[in-house]
């Protein structure tokens, strides 16, 4: 059984139980609005999960890189916090794209889906947020955490990962959270790419029959995906809650 | 004399134009331990954070065991690192325990103590646990090896710290004020742990506002004054009989 299998056994499961309770304007679509959120929980986990590791790249380059690195993974911060993400969505699918099969030869396949482009784009924005927020963490760490580990021998890369990186994981968890439910809700943007995640069917529902519940609908199913997105950081929280952390 | 652990040569830090230390020499052979007094600001502590490279000299030269740290000739501009892995490997004989303990918060006291000897000295987890578990038995926390840093007082962290030292089995201790955090309570039972280590031989040096201690388990004492040696001798003879104005001035007001 592959991917696209589960996919169609979880939206089959769903819309079952959906047919007789809920809203029959909802339940004839239904259908597409699970669709659109399988591909919005699928952009979500991939983003947050490479963006993560981009992230802590980043801000480990800003805090113990040399010059040339510290202004790299600071300019990297800067630039993608400090435009919209529809403005970067818009810059590589419309901009970038439009420059066509011929010049952009091996790299067409990706600059003419909107599902990858949709997908790198929020990597890199949620990157350069977590990259700030674990920068800020390790910020917190008092010097001589660092200091024991070298003086054992530990190399700097060795502190990093077995000592700073988890301590500042924990301490930036909360402000973490904040972050993946904002990228939730920015990853609606993709949409405008022609990606059918959970606003993009949810708008060609809407253009099917104008039914202006439509978009009631899909805020619920939002607000249901952030509600179990913070029961699950809830879960990783207490997981990561040793020795007073946090 | 025994074989030297240590030697430090001509060691000066400047921070900007505010000189700190201003020529140091020290030898610690086997079996010794040296007391580092002087009043605050007398560059002790940054001394013995110049050792292990914590801050970078500005001069002078550091041999342990015969091996010297790797530091670039300060003729040719400020001193620097010329090799991570010697570092590394010089840092791994020298073990320190710092004023304010800094055990890594988010690791049990066990994991505290076997982190170094498995991932510098590449022991096995077996190993490693066997060892530490020994080590915390000796400074009798064996009972608190799951519980988190959190969990302890100042003391019993201090003596986790001592055990993750030991852990290494470093050639020469470096001891940061051990006791200078702690309540007056608690400075007993790591005193008893440094002294028991003085007295199975460990080469150690120790930066101490414990002049009690310091007279009692040295085998040397060096008094610092402003950046320089103000004097230096056996423990009876310096605390005794001290020879220079500033060593009697401080000693007066400590004692």
């Amino acid at each position: 059984m592959g991917y696209q299998d589960i996919k169609y056994a979880v939206s089959d499961a769903v819309c079952l139980l959906a047919q007789d309770t809920t809203p029959a304007s909802f339940a004839k679509y239904c259908p597409r609005y699970i669709d659109g959120i399988l591909v919005t929980v699928e952009l979500l986990l991939l983003s947050s999960f490479i963006g993560f590791f981009i992230g802590a790249l980043v801000a480990v380059g800003r805090v113990s890189g040399g010059p040339s690195v510290r202004s790299l993974a600071w300019a990297w911060s800067y630039v993608f916090r400090g435009t919209p993400l529809l403005v970067q969505l818009w810059i590589v699918y419309f901009g970038l794209g439009s420059l066509g099969e011929e010049q952009l030869g091996v790299l067409w396949p990706f600059f003419k889906s909107g599902w990858a482009v949709g997908l790198a784009v929020l990597t890199i924005n949620t990157s350069a947020y977590i990259a700030e927020i674990l920068r800020g963490g390790l910020a917190t760490l008092p010097p001589g955490q660092y200091e024991a580990a070298v003086s054992c021998g530990m190399s700097r890369g060795q502190a990093m990962r077995r000592i700073l990186l988890p301590q500042a994981i924990r301490v930036a968890w909360p402000a973490y959270g904040n972050e993946l439910i904002l990228l939730m809700k920015g990853s609606a943007l993709v949409s405008t790419i022609t990606v059918m995640d959970l606003m993009g069917q949810t708008r060609s529902v809407f253009a099917r029959g104008y039914a202006m519940e439509t978009y009631a609908y899909s805020a619920v199913l939002y607000l249901l995906l952030a509600l179990f997105l913070t029961l699950l950081l809830k879960m990783v929280e207490r997981r990561l809650r040793v020795g007073g952390y946090p | 004399m025994g074989e030297a652990i240590i030697q430090v040569r001509n060691l000066h830090k400047s921070y900007g134009d505010l000189e700190v230390l201003r020529g140091i020499d020290l030898t610690a052979n086997r079996h010794d331990v040296i007391s580092l007094i002087g009043a605050s600001g007398s560059g002790k502590s940054t001394f013995l954070r110049c050792l292990n490279l914590l801050e970078i000299p500005t001069k002078g030269e550091i041999f342990v065991q015969g091996r010297r740290m790797p530091l670039s000739n300060p003729e040719n501009g400020p001193a620097k690192v010329t090799s991570e892995r010697e570092l590394r490997e010089i840092r791994a004989q020298l073990g320190m325990v710092f004023q304010q303990f800094n055990l890594w918060n988010h690791m049990t006291v066990l994991e505290n103590v076997i982190e170094a000897p498995i991932r510098v000295s590449r022991k096995s987890k077996a190993e490693a646990i066997a060892h530490a578990q020994e080590l915390l038995d000796r400074v009798g926390l064996s009972a608190k090896a799951d519980v988190y840093p959190s969990q302890l007082s100042g003391g019993q962290q201090q003596r986790v710290a001592i055990a993750r030292t030991l852990a290494m089995d470093p050639s020469v201790i470096l001891f940061d004020e051990p006791t200078s955090a702690l309540d007056p309570e608690m400075v007993g039972e790591v005193l008893a742990v440094i002294r028991d280590l003085a007295g199975e031989g460990r080469t150690m040096i120790v930066v101490t506002h414990e002049m009690g201690f310091a007279r009692e388990v040295s085998t040397e004492v060096v008094f610092l004054d402003q950046g320089r040696v103000g004097e230096r001798g056996a423990p009876e003879q310096l605390f005794g009989d001290p020879q220079t104005a500033s060593c009697k001035q401080f000693l007066k007001k400590v004692l």
